[in-house]
């Protein structure tokens, strides 16, 4: 299967080629078939890829393709890695985007630009395939960047809408901020190791310890590549980009900006495990970003009354418990919370979709109400994707928040404590969005009313699905302390041992009471929020107010997200725009150019000035002609 | 002969072209660049590796002048990219009325395309400063005679400036030439072995960094740039941006380092630094121009200036992606401003307030706009990221903070080209592109293989990296010898 | 063999032609009639004939008196294309000032 493995990444881009040449001729159901199955077909090879990894019969190998950029000494492979770690993302992203270019083949169905679309989204799994297999960090930076294009290129799929489009401009400039920061990293590895392969970077890297020297490097190469991440996976300060990436279709926003390409952070960053392990700086600073995203996030979601904007700024949160996760350490558990996020966050997308698409287009929860009765499958997966976030046992959400937590605990209370608050925040703002948009009474227009249906098979199925992952998902990974046998740490042990056994001197492990002391209130403050939503939004109806209406001062500042935006167009984009206009008309057109006009009108200053000497009277010129001589003669003579 | 044969094409062509009338003379221009073309390719895949092209027959022997030419790495590719892009820039000023029925038009851009293959693959002094001029006056009728309304005011000044810095340029080949060993001699192989002091050294650099700074250009030399490309026909900004400007990026590789490679490593932080400072400075610029040329030529200023950064770092990193991101600028600019043309012509306006929504009218243009666009903002997989990661990289290995300044042309180079992209291509239809055709075929003939090439080089930047490959490495070794460190240790 | 140029001391004759050269100088200088003017012109030429036929003499070498010959000869010639040029002039504005003509300026 191994000789198969650049299939994997070949099949979506042949679909992408499909679909973009048949954009204009192609039926619709031809550029589903194509787009889905080649999905499919590349899920297959890593199903099979996976269970030889599982059984032993593949060993964790390097696949050489062909050399990308060799300049000099220095040579840049295109290459793919498969091991654990490479596998386990793969399965996510072909799993799971298999599951959404299904429900899109229903979704999606009577837009236009649906061959357009499926081109796209085969694109994007293309790129991100090449982001987690890559073994290398150049490779790596290829799938990131071209995540980020097909980002902007589906967040901008309605390209009437201009303010479509400045969500999906936003979205790439930023993440090309990110960016910077890990090219600049990418730099530094590169003049460090020599090298940009992962083997080779990591295997040098080991030889450091954390009192070295090197350890500066490191960590700067740590920061650097963090940076990245940050845009990437929308941490502070990069993150107003993903509530504004909503613009894209509801499919994009569960594959793209909820369960794949915000999470290539989390994975870059254990895929560097070693480097971030050797630097303690880098990681207490990751833990802090991710808590403090996690905390911010979860507030504004607190007050947002647009059902894709909740899931959007829940995305956030969440991916802030993976860096937190990532921060203390544990990048098996960061992971397993990929893994779950995925499952339950690209389920309540998908749920979202279903929802708008019943309520034609409707995406303001103030507006619906009392969907169960009238989309039944959509809300029991809802439900189950709800209470898997909430972090309720036994589904999935709470085993790998349970884990992070968990360690989080152990390396500083604190965490653990701003984490729980975040939780509760959590498990509030989900059911607040269930309860307003199943329960109570509706409250659109008659004809919304008159045209509510269930979404079509095609639809629904990938929610059932997704939804049984998300009640069973967390039992891949039970920790010791309820019995289980931690597959998921034990299958990624061979990735992460050099970086584990760097951190392991300074942790040190709970007893079991404390963590059941610790999950019990985790559970009950979560239960307790959850209670407190169904008393405010079921029992006493209360529904947000509408726009306009004047909120009491930090609920106004929570509706508007902290004015983080307004705060960054003011001290970045005018600014820019401004100090371009003074370059243009001071520095260019009053400075530069001018001393070169000048120059220019000099020459001819001088021209003018001088020619005046030719007054046209011959004794003149004798005169001057005779004085000339006179004096080269006499400076012939005396000098 | 086979280089004999490159020169003499576009010239005995050109002689044809003038003769005929209009209707087949562009006809027999396009057939006579199309032809060289094709010899190129030829030359490149099967005659190159395997045959010597040099060629050196005494032209002023009194003098120590001498026709030679020959045909290198860096020459090769910069000869395919003159030869690719001449049938673009001829095919791309069949529908405009103006001057696409004047046979004249069509002489001065093959004797264009004459000259610059003589610049780049003169081995004398002597010839390359002729022919280094003499592809300065084609364009300069080209834009005097067709340009718009400022043309006369903005192509003298253009001509103006690059004279001046010729002939700094000039003084410093007479000077060498006057230090080679007797019989003097404008051979640059003797140029090499001339005996200069290092304040000679120093003066010698920087008449010869003047020229090619103002041709390239490097800021703050850079003022003529962008209002000749506004006022210029757009074959002629073409010309100029495509490959005119690579003519003082060769003359760095080719004459510059090898002459004074005391001078260059002696000088080179403060060319990196100004290389640095023009990057950002234009692409700051770049993002509030409302004309789309004036914002393309902005762009160019910022790539050029990182293409010189990363030269005059003098590793063979920042050599290598030099060589890379002048072929691939070379493209990305024309295809750029061909497609701007093809937009101008059908609405009739230059400036982005008045443009949108031309994507519902023409899919096929957006898409091939966009792959373009990803192209110049240097995404990965396609031709600009090569040469642009390597580039950052040899500036980042030269001094870390120049490459972190230099690193926001990625972030800057994404606003102001995504900004375009989208008021242009994007948004709500604007009415004057009611009647906005989608590209016919024969503009299809020409992005589709642009198109294709972006992204090939994207994928496989081996192909032309190792073309120059092995005299990158000597030349550099060659700097790092001739440094003063290098020249310490010979002492010892 | 002493001729009767030797004579006379040799700088006697080196005062009297710059003496003359002067006046000539002097006399282009100072006055406005063209016809003066030409003449000054003619006595600077004749000063240099001077000059050249006594140092002719002086280092018995025939050259001098030989260029002596043929100065006489140009300005002869330059005489009749002069004098013609003076004529056309006062034809054409009635007048031999030298200041009459100064319209070809800046």
């Amino acid at each position: 299967m191994l000789q198969l493995a650049w299939l994997i990444p070949l099949l979506p881009l042949i679909g992408f080629l499909i679909n973009g040449i048949g954009y204009k001729s192609l039926p619709k159901s031809v550029a589903s078939i194509v787009g889905s199955s080649v999905i499919l077909g590349a899920f297959t090879i890593v199903v099979s890829l996976f269970i030889g990894l599982l059984n032993g019969s593949i060993a964790p190998t390097v696949i050489p393709l062909y050399d990308f950029i060799t300049v000099g000494d220095f040579n840049i492979t295109f290459s793919f890695q498969i091991d654990q770690l490479s596998v386990f993302m793969m399965l996510i992203i072909t799993g799971v985007g298999f599951l959404i270019h299904l429900y899109s083949a229903g979704y999606m169905h009577d837009d236009e630009g649906f061959n357009k679309f499926f081109a796209y989204l085969n694109l994007f799994v293309f790129f991100m395939l090449l982001l987690v297999m890559g073994s290398n960090y150049i490779i790596m930076f290829i799938g990131w960047e071209g995540v980020g294009l097909c980002s902007y290129l589906l967040i901008g799929f309605w390209f009437s809408n201009d303010s479509y489009n400045d969500a999906a401009k936003k979205a790439f400039i930023m993440n090309r901020i990110g960016d910077l920061g890990f090219l600049l990293g990418v730099f530094l590895i590169i003049i460090t190791f020599g090298s940009t392969e992962f083997s080779q970077v990591f295997a040098l890297a080991k030889e450091y310890e954390i009192d070295n020297k090197g350890t500066t490097i490191i960590t700067a190469i740590s920061i650097l590549l963090f940076i990245g991440a940050t845009g990437k996976s929308a941490q502070i300060p990069l993150f107003t980009w993903l509530p504004d990436a909503m613009a894209g279709p509801t499919p994009v926003s569960a594959l793209i900006h909820a369960a794949t390409m915000v999470t290539a952070g989390i994975y870059m960053v254990a895929r560097s495990g070693i480097l971030y392990a050797l630097s303690p700086v880098t990681m207490s600073i990751i833990a802090i970003v991710g808590i403090a995203t996690a905390l911010f996030a979860a507030t504004i979601g607190l007050a947002q009354n647009d059902i894709k904007k909740v899931l959007a700024y829940s995305t956030v949160s969440q991916l802030g418990y993976m860096f937190l996760g990532l921060g203390v350490g544990s990048f098996t558990g960061a992971l397993f919370h990929v893994m779950t996020h995925a499952f339950f966050k690209a389920l309540l997308f998908l749920g979202a979709g279903s929802v708008i698409h019943a309520m034609s287009g409707e995406q303001d929860i103030r507006n619906m109400g009392a969907l169960s009765k009238k989309l039944p499958i959509t809300f029991i997966t809802f439900l189950l994707g709800t209470i898997a976030i909430a972090g309720i046992p036994p589904f999935a959400g709470f085993f790998s928040k349970d884990e992070i937590l968990a360690k989080a605990f152990e390396v500083n209370p604190i965490f653990w404590g701003l984490g729980v608050v975040g939780a509760m925040f959590t498990a509030f703002y989900m059911f607040r969005l269930l309860f307003l948009t199943f329960f109570g009474s509706f409250r659109g227009t008659h004809e919304q009313e008159h045209h509510l249906h269930e979404s079509p098979l095609s639809m629904t199925v990938p929610l059932m699905i997704l939804a049984g992952l998300s009640v069973v998902g967390g039992f891949f990974n039970v920790p010791e302390v309820l019995g289980g046998n931690a597959a998921l740490a034990n299958y990624f042990a061979p990735i992460f041992s050099d970086a584990q056994l760097i951190m392991t001197n300074e942790a040190h492990l709970l007893d079991h009471t404390t963590e059941y002391i610790l999950m019990g209130t985790s559970v009950g403050l979560a239960l307790a929020s959850i209670l407190t939503a169904y008393f405010i939004y079921v029992v006493k109806k209360t529904v947000p107010i509408a726009d306009g209406q004047s909120l009491n001062p930090i609920n106004q500042l929570i509706y508007n997200k902290y004015y983080i935006d307004e705060i960054y167009d003011t001290i970045i984009r005018k600014p820019l725009d401004q100090f371009s206009g003074f370059a243009f008309n001071i520095i260019e057109k009053s400075g530069i150019d001018r001393i070169v006009n000048e120059v220019g009108a000099g020459t001819i200053g001088a021209g003018k000035t001088i020619r005046h000497l030719q007054t046209g009277n011959i004794g003149f010129y004798i005169f001057a002609m005779v004085v000339g001589l006179v004096l080269i003669i006499g400076i012939g003579l005396f000098i | 002969m086979y280089v004999l044969l490159l020169l003499a094409i576009p010239f005995v062509f050109s002689l044809i072209s003038v003769l005929l009338p209009g209707n087949l003379a562009k006809k027999s221009a396009l057939l006579g660049s199309l032809l060289q073309f094709v010899f190129t390719l030829w030359i490149a895949i099967w005659v190159y590796p395997c045959t010597d092209l040099s060629i050196d027959l005494p032209w002023v022997a009194s003098l120590g002048i001498n026709f030679s030419l020959n045909i290198d790495g860096v020459s090769l590719i910069l000869i395919v990219l003159t030869n690719l892009l001449c049938p673009i820039v001829i095919f791309s000023s069949f529908e405009n009325r103006n001057y696409s029925e004047v046979p004249s038009f069509y002489m001065l851009v093959l004797l264009m395309q004459t000259a610059l293959i003589g610049v780049f693959t003169a081995y004398d002094g002597f010839l390359f400063y002729v022919c280094w001029e003499a592809a300065l006056i084609p364009i300069y009728f080209i834009s005097a005679i067709w340009g718009g309304v400022d043309k006369v005011r903005i192509t003298f000044k253009f001509f103006i400036y690059t004279v001046f810095g010729s002939l700094f340029m000039l003084a410093g080949l007479i000077y060498i030439y006057l230090k080679t060993p007797a019989p003097h001699s404008f051979g640059l192989d003797m140029f090499v072995t001339a005996d200069l002091n290092s304040a000679e050294e120093f003066w010698v650099f920087l008449a010869f960094f003047i020229a090619f700074a103002i041709k390239m250009p490097i800021f703050p030399f850079h003022t003529w740039q962008p209002e000749t490309y506004t006022e210029s026909p757009t074959p002629a900004t073409m010309l100029l941006s495509g490959i005119m400007l690579k003519m003082g990026i060769f003359g760095v590789m080719r004459w510059l380092i090898p002459i004074a490679p005391f001078a260059f490593n002696d000088l080179n932080y403060w060319i990196v630094a100004l290389s640095v400072i023009g990057i950002v400075y234009a692409s700051i610029i770049a993002i509030m121009q409302s004309d789309f040329k004036k914002l393309v030529a902005y762009s160019s200023i910022a790539h050029v200036g990182l293409i010189s950064a990363g030269l005059f770092t003098g590793s063979i990193e920042g050599f290598q992606g030099a060589v890379i991101q002048m072929f691939n600028h070379g493209i990305n600019v024309v295809a750029i401003f061909y497609v701007l043309e093809l937009i101008s012509q059908r609405t009739g306006t230059r400036q982005i307030a008045n443009l949108g929504g031309i994507v519902f009218k023409a899919p096929m243009l957006s898409i091939a706009f966009l792959i373009i666009v990803l192209g110049t903002v240097a995404l990965p997989l396609t031709n600009g990221f090569p040469g642009e990661f390597l580039l950052l990289f040899s500036v980042y290995k030269f001094n870390m903070w120049f490459g972190a300044i230099a690193g926001l042309t990625i972030i800057l180079g994404a606003v102001y080209m995504l900004r375009m992209y989208k008021n242009i291509m994007l948004g709500s239809a604007k009415s004057n592109i009611d009647n906005f055709k989608d590209l016919n075929t024969s503009e299809l003939a020409v992005l589709i293989p642009i198109c294709i090439l972006i992204i090939a080089i994207g994928l496989f930047p081996n192909v032309i990296l190792q073309s120059t490959d092995s005299y990158a490495a000597d030349l550099m070794q060659y700097v790092k010898e001739n440094s003063f460190a290098g020249m310490v240790g010979l002492v010892k | 063999m002493n001729s009767i140029v030797q004579s006379v001391p040799v700088n006697y004759y080196v005062f009297l032609s710059l003496a003359l050269f002067c006046i000539g100088i002097i006399g282009v200088l100072t006055r406005r009639n063209v016809i003066i003017i030409f003449m000054s012109v003619e006595l600077m030429l004749n000063s240099v004939n001077l000059l050249l036929t006594v140092f002719s003499t002086y280092k018995g070498d025939a050259a001098g008196q030989v260029f002596v010959f043929f100065i006489m000869a140009v300005a002869a010639a330059e005489v009749a294309v002069g004098l013609a040029i003076i004529v056309m002039i006062f034809r054409n504005v009635r007048s031999i000032d030298i200041n009459a003509l100064k319209n070809l300026k800046w």
